[in-house]
């Protein structure tokens, strides 16, 4: 009795975290364990901010604890969809080259590698729905 | 006559009060206790001053003081430090710093010091007593500036022709920079006014860029450059492009990515172009190679075959930050008349580890390298392996020869100047 209440419960917080997350998400989460952000993450932005986040210094910023990625999603979205071509001053330090545009990346990507930047490298802010970035492209 | 005579007779007098002046340099150079970098054989480091900020290039006048170009302003508020040395044990005792502006370029010339910043080339009268940081001239101004590969290193040859590196404020001159999917722009039209060096006067006030002559083109960003006095040609090792694999999957791997495109050393002659934005060297294949931005593939050389070749090539993103060839009577037979290369140390070999983060050697004769290079210093950024350049504690900058031929080495993280001797043993 007392076990299949913990099987049931078990399997209802399983059925309800499926249904919050999006499929995609969860799929390639079940089948091989990484973050689908973490993907994107190491083929498209590794290269300039760096396997820890912490970028290059002087030339391309950290993405940790930054306000850019901890602040407003909508402008976080920009940078992914738009770049980033103006002197910006994170933690302390000022930063001038430039940011490409990603806007060739699918929503579901940037979401992915936008709610993987704002849960890792120390970070902890909520996730990015795909929702939410097909609104900001869709408003450009 | 008699005043020739007189001048003659002073200038015999000051030289002897100098060399009496100058300590007994073999004698009493104090070697670091605790090893701070790894030195070939034979040789042995003194940090002179261990963090002055972000440090960029160095030189040193002929009684063996050091002036250090800084990227950011010192924490007396100034971009020029000078360091001197009264006891002899090779550290610095006396540090002063002046000048308002923030800047890369360093160098001697006649009775002068000339700094730039990232769009004016100054200089300063050297008097008896010191630098005369109220006496600005400036020689070059409004220098195209863009945030993006900005520095105006400089150098200036024994005949007072003033060279500048004016970087190209790109990647591979695409239409939107480093963007996926965009095409190279052809004619390049960045190299009008970007991407080579550029010929002034140094004796001159107020030229514009339009007063100097584009002396090469089709070089992204010459950080490293230094004038051969042996060879009297101007030599350059540009920063080669970034991101092949990012931009370009279907042609270029991770692996491929680590090693391409080389770091070239090129012999510079008036009026060459190099090759940038439109083609790449390939040390693996001995090609020069087109750009994928220009239909390139990462095997075709199509309108790069006649371009030049560089005279050594070197693993690529290492980025040179400076050359200086080696006169010195200090150092054994073998680097005389060689070049140093500092190598800052590579961001774009992600995800595998990076390179560079050390000073290199190549042996030279008539303009030739006559071996391969090797490593002369290493160990700066600390740790065996670096990943994230967040991680290095120093990175190799400048480089300068002293009057006694000991190397002096600028670190750009910590501002940490390091002098190398022969000590042999
Ligand atoms: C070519 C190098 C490059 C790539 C690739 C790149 N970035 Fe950036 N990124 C930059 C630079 C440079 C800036 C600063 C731009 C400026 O100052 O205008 C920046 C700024 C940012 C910022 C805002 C500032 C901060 O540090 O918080 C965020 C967030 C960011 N990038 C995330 C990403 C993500 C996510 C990706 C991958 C989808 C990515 N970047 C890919 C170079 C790059």
């Amino acid at each position: 009795m007392y076990k299949s209440l913990i099987v049931i419960t078990t399997c209802l917080i399983l059925i309800i975290s499926y249904q919050s997350l999006n499929a995609e998400t969860v799929s390639s989460n079940i089948i091989t364990g990484v973050h689908p952000g973490k993907v994107v993450y190491e083929t498209y932005c590794l290269t300039c901010h760096q396997a820890d986040g912490y970028g290059v210094p002087g030339l391309n910023p950290p993405i940790v604890k930054t306000e850019w990625v901890l602040g407003d999603k909508n402008r976080l979205i920009n940078i992914v969809l738009k770049g980033l071509n103006t002197p910006i001053n994170v933690n302390g330090q000022t930063y001038r080259n430039p940011m490409p545009s990603h806007a060739f990346l699918t929503d579901v990507e940037i979401a992915n590698v936008l709610t993987y930047v704002r849960s890792n490298f120390g970070n902890k802010a909520s996730a990015i729905t795909t929702a939410e970035v097909q609104t900001v492209r869709a408003a450009k | 006559m008699t005043k020739t005579i007189y001048s003659i007779g002073f200038r015999i007098f000051s030289l002897y009060l100098m060399l009496y002046a100058l300590p007994n340099a073999a004698q009493s150079l104090k070697p670091d206790a605790k090893k701070t970098i790894i030195v070939q054989k034979g040789f042995d480091v003194i940090t002179i001053v261990p963090s002055l900020g972000r440090a960029r290039h160095i030189t040193v006048d002929s009684n063996g003081t050091i002036y250090v170009r800084m990227n950011e302003y010192n924490i007396d508020g100034k971009g020029i430090v000078v360091l001197k040395d009264t006891d002899g044990d090779g550290r610095a005792d006396i540090i002063n710093s002046f000048g308002d502006f923030t800047g890369t370029g360093i160098a001697l010339y006649k009775n002068y010091l000339y700094a730039s910043s990232d769009s004016v080339v100054y200089r300063f009268p050297l008097t008896a007593t010191g630098i005369d940081a109220s006496k600005l001239d400036t020689i070059v101004n409004g220098l195209p500036y863009n945030p993006q590969h900005g520095s105006k290193n400089i150098v200036i040859a024994p005949d007072g022709k003033l060279y500048v590196n004016i970087g190209a404020p790109s990647n591979a001159c695409q239409e939107v920079d480093r963007t996926k999917g965009s095409k190279g722009m052809d004619p390049c039209p960045l190299l009008e006014t970007y991407g080579g060096i550029w010929q002034f006067d140094a004796n001159k006030l107020n030229q514009k860029q339009s007063d100097g002559i584009r002396y090469a083109s089709g070089l992204r960003n010459c950080v490293a450059m230094d004038w051969d006095i042996l060879t009297k040609h101007l030599y350059a090792l540009p920063h080669g492009r970034d991101q092949l694999n990012t931009l370009y999957p279907e042609f270029y791997s991770n692996e491929q990515n680590a090693e391409l495109p080389s770091e070239e050393l090129f012999q510079i002659t008036k009026g060459t172009s190099y090759g940038w934005p439109y083609c790449y060297f390939d040390h693996l294949q001995n090609k020069k190679l087109l750009s994928p931005e220009y239909g390139g593939d990462s095997k075709i050389t199509g309108r790069c075959d006649t371009m030049p070749k560089p005279i050594i090539a070197f693993p690529g993103h290492w980025a040179p930050n400076d050359l200086l060839f080696y006169h010195g009577n200090m150092f054994p037979e073998k680097y005389k008349h060689g070049v140093f290369i500092a190598f800052h140390g590579s961001w774009n070999r992600a995800p595998l580890k990076q390179g560079g983060y050390f000073v290199a050697f190549v042996p030279m004769k008539d303009g030739k390298p006559t071996g391969t290079w090797e490593v002369f210093a290493e160990g700066f950024a600390g740790g065996k392996e670096i990943t994230s350049p967040n991680d290095a504690k120093h990175r190799p900058m400048g480089l300068a020869e002293g009057p006694d031929g000991s190397l002096y080495i600028s670190d750009s993280v910590a501002g940490t100047i390091y002098r190398i001797i022969y000590v042999n043993k």
